[in-house]
């Protein structure tokens, strides 16, 4: 098992190099950092002082050198437009969109694995239907028009909840069920499926057939064997759940990292958008090796390999 | 005329070879799945509303009109035309920019999905194929690409290059290759170990040559069924960058361009933003059924 943890171990270490080598690239894309980093009126001589100030003309590895080592300290450079340090900045707003994924998750898990245990045990049944279809339209239905729709009849017409911002629960509602929504549909998905198959196992018809109760057979024997597919899932959905709360929260105006990055691009306030595309991905990264851990408690063969 | 060497010439039948039977009796079958059949219905009106979309409505998708501006689904204007789906806030015909907007989507998905399935199938190829330290450096890669939320490292990425149509299809098909690449490596680990890959081999075939005539037909029903799944994740991004502003440009009609616009009369006019938000779910919803039909015919083990 130890060797197995620091197998996974190296190999997060290994990504989080290669994300930072693709974060420092951003910013080199068009060949000319200097160029994007200054505003568009800046005269050819800034130009070239700023570019030997910041040392764009070394070559290109002592750069991504420079950079991974500012990236290790947590230095990204100052916000363009807010003066500040970046990495400041998105640390600042990285507990709204840990909430907001958080809610997404959760509502998925509360509804998705249910909804896919009774759609398994009552296959074919309306019950069955009704949740494959809902599941189906989740997952062909795109963040952003969901999020719009919602505000139309929650907010617009019915005036219920609001649509913008960040505060009580209430202003958590709407966002959460947006982002969540395509999260519980394939969940809901891969728990059918994966009951399905559980449940034609023989180990199942053993204990039915030594009188164990209908109950125990679904939620103990069933769901744990089930569950392993449902893990790996939840850490790539994490990774969906990140990547949608930059249009989630575009939309509802949540003030997260994912509308800060928006902000940050359309501002060309690079620092910050380098920052912001680094945390993410390492927050999944990191997740993901926490996935990985969490195998070696519901599949023990893992331990001994 | 009599043939050569004096044989009598016979007019044989035509039969399918076993490649045209195999596609037959794998069209048959999708047939006779329900969904699947709506999923292909769909996919094809779409196709055929982007190919014909100039004769399907008399309403030029960029013409604006002052005078008819944000009018209700079925008005009617003075010449006694009628806007099935309204228009918009520059009196635009909401229904020509849904159809022509299908344009954008499906030139965008179709390539996007060529560019990244080409690469990924290649990669799997290789990395399959060898194993050892390229498969291990590639499953990396993989790793590292997987790590990024998608749509924030395209927007970042289009943010610095530009927003424009071949920046679009780039930055999508250059970075959605992970899923071919691991599907197809997965084949290949198994078809390698195949009796007739083993023969080649022993026979001295190239690499190359074995990996395009042995390996890659049989890894083709798998790729098919990813890339049909990819073109409708593909869409969604498309129109998700387009709302964000770093789609095609306008005036050209994007859906996910006519959602932001609606966005900002939501509480007015709610048209604007429904209907090329249906458009997108119907589409989308079309070819995720196609693919779980493709997949379920096909290859009812592959998990995707």
């Amino acid at each position: 098992m130890k060797s197995y943890v620091l197998r996974r171990l190296w190999q997060a270490v290994l990504v989080l190099f290669g994300v930072s080598f693709v974060v420092f690239m951003i910013l080199h894309l068009t060949g000319d950092p200097a160029a994007l980093l200054l505003p568009p009126d800046a005269t050819a001589e800034d130009v070239a002082r700023f570019r030997t100030a910041m040392g764009f003309d070394d070559p290109w590895i002592v750069q991504y050198l420079r950079f991974l080592k500012g990236a290790l300290q947590g230095n990204f450079g100052e916000s363009l437009r807010h003066g500040e340090p970046a990495m400041h900045l998105v640390v600042e707003r990285l507990p709204a969109t840990f909430q907001l994924a958080g809610a997404g998750l959760l509502l998925a898990l509360c509804l998705a694995i249910p909804a896919g245990i009774i759609s398994a045990v009552k296959r074919n049944t309306v019950i069955d239907y009704f949740s494959t279809v809902v599941a189906l339209l989740g997952q062909a239905m795109p963040t952003f028009w969901l999020g719009i729709m919602l505000i139309l009849v929650f907010s617009v017409r019915l005036n219920w909840l609001p649509s913008s911002g960040r505060g009580d629960l209430q202003h958590l509602v709407l966002p959460a069920i947006t982002l969540g929504l395509f999260t519980t549909a394939r969940i809901t998905r891969l728990t059918r499926s994966g009951m399905l198959e559980v449940l034609g196992q023989d180990y199942i018809r053993t204990a039915r057939a030594k009188g164990v109760s209908e109950q125990p057979v679904v939620w103990k024997h069933a769901l744990k064997n089930a569950s392993i597919p449902i893990v790996t899932i939840i850490g790539i959905e994490l990774g969906t759940l990140l990547g949608g709360s930059v249009i989630t929260e575009t939309i509802f105006a949540w003030p997260g990292v994912g509308r800060l990055s928006v902000q940050a691009i359309f501002n060309r306030d690079y620092p910050v958008v380098q920052a912001a595309v680094f945390i993410l991905a390492s927050t999944f990264v990191l997740l993901n090796f926490v996935v990985d851990l969490a195998y070696t408690w519901l599949d023990p063969r893992i331990r001994f390999r | 005329m009599a043939p050569p060497n004096g044989t009598t010439a016979v007019a044989l039948p035509v039969l399918p070879t076993a490649e045209e039977r195999y596609w037959l009796t794998t069209l048959k079958r999708l047939a006779r799945r329900r969904t699947a059949l709506f999923g292909l219905a769909v996919v094809v009106i779409v196709l055929l509303a982007a190919t014909f979309a100039p004769w399907l409505t008399p309403f030029d998708p960029l013409e604006q009109d002052i005078n008819q501006r944000l009018k209700e689904p079925g008005w009617q204007n003075a010449a006694g035309q009628m806007h099935p789906l309204g228009t918009d806030h520059l009196g635009r015909d909401i229904l020509a920019r849904v159809i022509f907007g299908s344009r954008i989507a499906l030139v965008v998905g179709l390539s996007a999905v060529l560019i990244s399935g080409v690469l990924g199938m290649m990669i799997g190829l290789v990395a399959g194929y060898f194993g050892g330290k390229v498969d291990d450096f590639f499953m990396r890669l993989a790793d590292i690409q997987l790590a990024f939320p998608f749509i924030l490292l395209a927007i970042a990425v289009i943010g610095v290059l530009g927003a424009n149509l071949r920046n679009i299809i780039i930055v999508i098909g250059v970075s959605s290759w992970v899923i071919y690449a691991r599907v197809v490596r997965g084949e290949v680990l198994s078809i390698r170990e195949r009796d007739f890959v083993q023969a080649a081999i022993a026979l001295g075939s190239r690499d190359g040559r074995i990996l395009v005539r042995h390996v890659l037909p049989n890894a083709f029903t798998p790729w098919l069924v990813v890339a049909t799944l990819d073109m409708a994740r593909v869409i969604v991004i498309e129109s998700a960058l387009s709302f964000l502003g770093l789609g095609v440009q306008p005036p050209t009609p994007t859906w996910g361009g006519m959602l932001a616009d609606g966005r900002v009369y939501l509480s007015t006019a709610w048209w604007l933003a429904t209907f090329p938000g249906l458009a997108i779910l119907v589409t989308v919803l079309g070819i995720n059924l196609l693919g779980d039909g493709l997949r379920d015919t096909l290859d009812p083990r592959l998990n995707v």
